[in-house]
């Protein structure tokens, strides 16, 4: 249930960007941290980070709630967050969103019944010069993304 | 005829291993950092050349960077901090992940100037969370710069020492606003601060903060290397030096483009390919959809600098250029911007949080097929109540959109009230449009 040795080894080190008297500015990263290893954030592991970081646990909930890449719910092994913003809509992100639903099965916000992947709708993501493009598991960007190379994409994926 | 590229901030664009420091030192990296320092150069000087060279703040507002450099207080008994603001949310803005994953070491020297500069020991980049594989690069480049002795302790065995880290945001728009920014990086929701009081005197963790965008601290190694005078000279009047313009949508060659301001709005786009698949322009966004849309005939003539973009009736916002062809609907491209404004409104002031579900409920109305003639005059209507009411400009950028598209295309959203479905799906866009630049020339 608690966080690995390794994941409160890298929480430690973003404390050292900090004076020791703010730990609290290491909360984006230490629930970033605890998501990446556990996949999603759940008010438990939330409340821990909270505790180990020395702070109200309400304060580590109102960040997790606040900006949009954390889960606050079970995802698939893969979450894909897609942009439909106005540069990707621009180069027909819709047709990469049809595309992927159509293969998964599932819509926004829902996950495939095998637990692989998960569907999402994002927002901006710096990236327009690449539109259309998809992010998997907040970490790996894909761009000038085509229907073809959407399933060369998740067929690459480990299984 | 195409104008070319000048390289200031995206120099090492083209190198092999752009980001390595050995790249950067083989251009003459780091030299003017250690000159400043080594030579004791005066603050007061280095302010002067920022002031000489017309750099205005690259992140959307073009606030002059000399001035605010000399808004932070000189003497302070404890930390002053630096922040960089690489926070890139506005929609079609995708230049200073280019400065950090290609060239993330002028920006480190652009920062440590800056840090001597105003007395920093610690700065921040705050970098947007969804672009995590450059956050890494940019992290990879602080340790080089770190085993080098650019940055930590006692620098050139001076005295001076600044630490610099990068920390992320994790999806929030609204933390592009500096105070917002400061927020989140103290650990909490991003949400804006009144000011005053500004940064300068209330920043991070309360301390005097001094916060720029990315492609401004990544230009001052240029202009310290070669003067404010010269990089004045690369622009046109009230608009310094060089600029990124990040061009997305319809054009054939999206990217980013390093450019000297004033560069006419024909040869950028020519730069960028021109618009895709032979089509006709129809619209441009210039600076990000914060800056107001303007037709194709009132930006075909339009020099891209902050006096240009003026007059044409729009801004340069960050350069962020987002470009339209004729099959594009302008309801519905407005319906997905005030839902975009809708869901990153903070929540905080109620005319932003109330005024941006309003925008966005009744444009989905139109779409949907449910709009009233009357609903034009209540967008206005609520944008205007949205504008200058809330503590950050988010709420102004919310309704710029709104007011700029039914200004410049309202017979498309009449013509969409009163059929239900799209004038350009119809075919009739383009004719509509032309004759009402008649009616208006």
């Amino acid at each position: 249930m608690s966080l690995s040795a390794e994941s409160l080894a890298k929480i430690d080190r973003e404390l050292t960007k900090y004076p020791p008297e703010h730990r609290q500015a290491a909360v984006m990263s230490a629930l970033r941290i605890a998501q990446t290893e556990k996949g999603w954030l759940s008010k438990e592991i939330i409340t821990e980070v909270a505790e180990y970081l020395g702070i109200p646990a309400i304060a580590a909930l109102e960040v997790a709630t606040f900006y949009n890449m954390y889960e606050l719910e079970p995802v698939g092994k893969y979450k894909i967050t897609v942009c439909t913003n106005i540069s990707c809509m621009l180069r027909d992100s819709a047709e990469i969103v049809e595309h992927l639903q159509k293969r998964l099965g599932i819509g926004f916000n829902e996950t495939t019944t095998d637990e692989r992947f998960t569907l999402k709708e994002g927002e901006c993501m710096g990236c327009c010069g690449g539109a259309p493009l998809f992010h998997i598991n907040n970490t790996e960007m894909h761009e000038f993304l085509t229907p073809e190379k959407v399933d060369q994409i998740l067929e690459g994926l480990e299984k | 005829m195409s104008a070319a590229q000048t390289l200031v901030c995206l120099r090492t664009v083209g190198q092999e291993n752009p980001a390595s420091l050995e790249t950067y030192l083989k251009l003459g990296g780091y030299a003017q950092l250690k000159r400043l320092v080594t030579e004791k150069v005066k603050a007061t000087d280095i302010i002067s050349q920022v002031k000489l060279s017309g750099l205005r703040g690259r992140g959307g507002a073009g606030f002059p960077t000399g001035l605010k450099w000399s808004f932070m207080p000189r003497y302070f008994d404890g930390t002053k901090y630096l922040v960089c603001n690489t926070d890139e949310g506005e929609p079609g803005t995708f230049k200073d992940r280019d400065i950090i994953r290609y060239n993330p070491h002028q920006l480190i020297e652009g920062m440590a100037i800056a840090a001597y500069t105003l007395g920093a020991r610690v700065g921040y980049n705050y970098i947007h969370g969804e672009i995590w594989q450059d956050y890494e690069i940019f992290e990879a480049a602080l340790e080089e710069a770190r085993a080098a002795g650019y940055l930590g302790e006692n620098l050139f065995g001076t005295g001076f020492s600044f630490d610099l880290y990068a920390v992320h945001g994790y999806g929030a728009y609204i933390c592009g606003e500096e105070t917002a920014l400061i927020e989140s990086i103290e650990g909490k929701k991003g949400q804006p601060r009144f000011k005053p009081p500004f940064p300068a005197s209330y920043g991070v963790f309360g301390k005097p903060t001094n916060v720029n965008n990315t492609e401004s601290y990544t230009s001052i190694p240029w202009i310290m290397e070669h003067g404010g005078q010269a990089f004045q000279e690369l622009g046109v009047a009230n608009s310094g030096g060089t600029k990124i313009f990040s061009v997305s949508g319809h054009v054939d060659k999206p990217g980013n483009y390093e450019v000297n301001m004033g560069i006419p709005f024909a040869e950028l786009m020519a730069l960028a390919g021109g618009v895709w698949k032979g089509r006709q322009l129809k619209a441009v966004i210039p600076g990000g959809p914060s800056t107001a849309v303007l037709p194709a005939s009132a930006i075909l003539g339009a020099t891209m600098d902050y006096d240009g973009l003026s007059k044409a009736g729009s801004s340069l916002g960050a350069g962020s250029m987002i470009v339209m062809d004729e099959t594009t609907c302008m309801v519905k491209t407005l319906k997905r911007l005030s839902y975009f404004f809708f869901e990153e409104s903070c929540g905080q002031c109620t005319p932003c949080r109330e005024g941006t579900g309003w925008l966005y409920r009744v444009i989905k109305r139109i779409v949907d097929g449910q709009g009233r003639l009357e609903d034009l005059d209540l967008l206005t209507d609520v944008s205007s109540n949205i504008s200058g009411r809330t503590i950050c400009a988010l709420g102004d950028a919310a309704a710029t959109p709104v007011l700029s598209f039914i200004k410049h295309f309202r017979p498309e959203f009449e013509y969409y009230i009163r059929h239900d479905r799209s004038m350009v799906e119809d075919g009739l866009a383009g004719r509509i449009q032309a004759q009402q630049e008649v009616a208006y020339a």
